[in-house]
């Protein structure tokens, strides 16, 4: 049985062609990558050694720091609000709607699928102030309030892209925390039930406890991948107005693209990747179990 | 429920549970109520903006400026946009480089993240448990890391110009994800029918192929389907190394648009997005259960 299944030569071809791939393509460029962060220059131009000042621009340059910002501060509001809403609706499947929710869920769901550029175009066109009226500044006029030019100052554009954001991802948290509160025991509920807890006070002492684990691994995930926000941001304003909402990954593309600075553009992709490495490390100490279970 | 049926049972209906009787309905009406705008609301949310979308893809250019904002197209028929859409917006050709990047791209991952996941998880050797762990730390990589180098490597290579950029890139990226998934599927099937047919004399090939294959071919479908997704949806890829304008994939050709009309030009620029978003809608109308099942376990790419 050893012979068969620990058979070298076949564990060669089907692990190789795998590996092999990986290797060149992810973990050969990682490495060239870090290598780049000492040198200055592009492939077309060539590259000279510049030693540490790259690290040094990293610290010094203000650009850095204001992306640094919008991406931490980008990720931690859109989790708590992707996250809340995302948790909302999964009660509101569980304990609500019940049998019914299927359909709800389904429809809810299917933002998550469409391709980001669609998406963000089509919020442009929600948004828009000037030379059209678009719904949501049509409809704030006729509530009275009076329209906004959204992508005229980088905190209301911030917020049309939480806003898009939540509308693309809110069905997927709410079907990952659904798997979670479904799991919770009908006979636990029911006995808090017989105890006298009903609606929020239920929700607040016996199911938040209970689905803390799958609401903490969807907090996770949610920084992790809100880090690395690289399409929506492109698509919806560009990093503007000026660079106020520019996050880390679109200053490393414009900095490596346009000024072809390929070795301040890995530093700053290796910041990046630290940043989520510190997540990512965070994820599989915390929740080991629900990633095996997958 | 069992109280009522006992207390009218005997035929002496106690006045005192009327009122009681009364409130019940009243109340599950009124919660029903409640459901129901909550339900409206956020099914609005969600679908309204497509249905926007949909109705403005079939409005002319005046429509567009002089009617007010809710207003529905004068032509139902009208499909001027989406001819303009294809054959100026140059859509087909971005479509067709879509499609020639993302399949061969998926077929590999699929390929070759099935035959490690197999390995890494039904065949014993040792260091496989490390492999796996290498192959898990390029889910957290960001693609950034990595887009420089590829960049200088394609260029020196000569790939530069061609779609080959993106199928290379896409089927390494979709990796990790596919061989996690697939080791996982792998790890859900006893080990006893494996050791079975070495028993019986299989050999692992056809362990692989007769026994692993089938067993685990829901799976492969599932992860085939988030990876469609993640591939299909890819910006950053396909903007670094798509150079000329005949090598634009749906997406950067889609982002390009508005640079292309302009700002204004309203009807096409719909029917684009209108077309971008039907070719996912058409795969999640039949497989959306499959859909939301996968793309959760796929959770960890964030």
């Amino acid at each position: 049985m050893r012979h068969v299944l620990g058979d070298r030569r076949a564990i060669a071809l089907l692990l190789g062609p795998a590996l092999l791939v990986y290797t060149l393509v992810m973990l050969v460029p990682v490495v060239w990558s870090l290598g780049y962060t000492f040198y200055e220059g592009n492939a077309i131009t060539g590259f000279e050694p510049v030693g540490l000042d790259n690290f040094a621009r990293l610290v010094e340059d203000p650009s850095v720091r204001e992306a640094l910002w919008f991406t931490v501060r980008f990720a931690v509001v859109l989790t708590v609000v992707q996250v809340v809403v995302g948790y909302l609706l999964a009660l509101l499947y569980v304990f609500v709607l019940r049998r019914a929710s299927g359909i709800v869920r389904t429809l809810v769901f299917f933002p998550v699928v469409l391709p980001t550029v669609a998406v963000a175009l089509m919020f442009q066109q929600l948004f828009e102030s000037a030379p059209r009226t678009g719904p949501v500044n049509a409809l704030l006029e006729a509530v009275g309030i009076g329209g906004v030019d959204w992508f005229a100052s980088g905190s209301t554009a911030f917020w049309v892209i939480i806003a898009m954001e939540t509308w693309r991802s809110m069905g997927f948290y709410a079907v990952l925390l659904y798997a979670g509160l479904v799991d919770i025991p009908e006979e636990t509920l029911e006995s808090a039930r017989l105890d006298g807890a009903a609606g929020p006070r239920l929700v607040r002492h016996i199911v938040l406890p209970l689905s803390l684990p799958v609401l903490l691994s969807s907090v996770i995930f949610s920084i992790n991948g809100t880090l690395k926000v690289f399409d929506s941001v492109l698509a919806l304003t560009n990093g503007g107005p000026g660079n106020q909402t520019t996050p880390l990954t679109l200053y490393m593309y414009q900095t490596s693209f346009t000024y072809g600075e390929y070795g301040f553009g890995s530093s700053i992709a290796l910041l990046l990747t630290a940043l989520c490495l510190m997540v990512t490390l965070f994820i599989f100490r915390s929740s080991r179990r629900d990633l095996t279970k997958a | 429920m069992s109280q009522t049926l006992i207390s009218a049972a005997p035929g002496v209906i106690p006045t005192a549970t009327r009122p009681v009787r009364r409130r019940r309905p009243a109340r599950a009406v009124w919660r029903s109520i409640w459901t129901g705008a909550i339900v409206a609301v956020v099914l609005m949310i969600v679908v309204y903006p497509l249905i926007w979308l949909v109705l403005g893809s079939l409005k002319s250019q005046p429509e567009f400026l002089n009617n007010p904002t809710f207003s529905l197209p004068e032509n139902w028929t009208n499909f001027d946009n989406y001819i303009t859409a294809v054959t100026d917006g140059n859509l087909g050709t971005y479509a067709r480089n879509s499609v020639l990047a993302v399949f061969p791209s998926l077929a590999l991952t699929i390929l070759f993240g099935v035959a490690a996941g197999f390995a890494l998880e039904v065949m014993v050797w040792k260091g496989r448990s490390t492999t796996l762990l290498l192959f898990l730390a390029g889910i957290m990589v960001p693609g950034q890391m990595i887009l420089l180098p590829l960049f200088t490597m394609y260029f020196e290579v000569g790939l530069t110009g061609s779609l080959w950029p993106l199928i290379i890139t896409y089927t390494a990226i979709g990796l990790p994800l596919t061989v996690f998934m697939m080791a996982t599927f792998f790890r859900g099937v006893p080990r006893e029918i494996f050791e079975a047919a070495t028993l019986d004399g299989a050999s692992i090939y056809r362990m692989f192929f007769s026994l692993g294959l089938p067993l685990v071919r829901n799976a492969i479908f599932t992860v085939a389907l988030v990876q469609f997704f993640f591939i299909w949806n890819d910006l950053l890829i396909a903007l670094t190394f798509t150079n000329r304008d005949e090598l634009r994939t749906i997406q950067v050709g889609l982002l390009n648009f508005r640079g292309q009309f302009g700002q204004v030009d309203y009807g096409p620029t719909f029917a684009a997005i209108c077309l971008n978003v039907f070719a996912t809608l058409a795969i999640y109308l039949f497989l959306n259960q499959r859909v939301m099942k996968g793309l959760t376990a796929g959770s960890v790419k964030g």
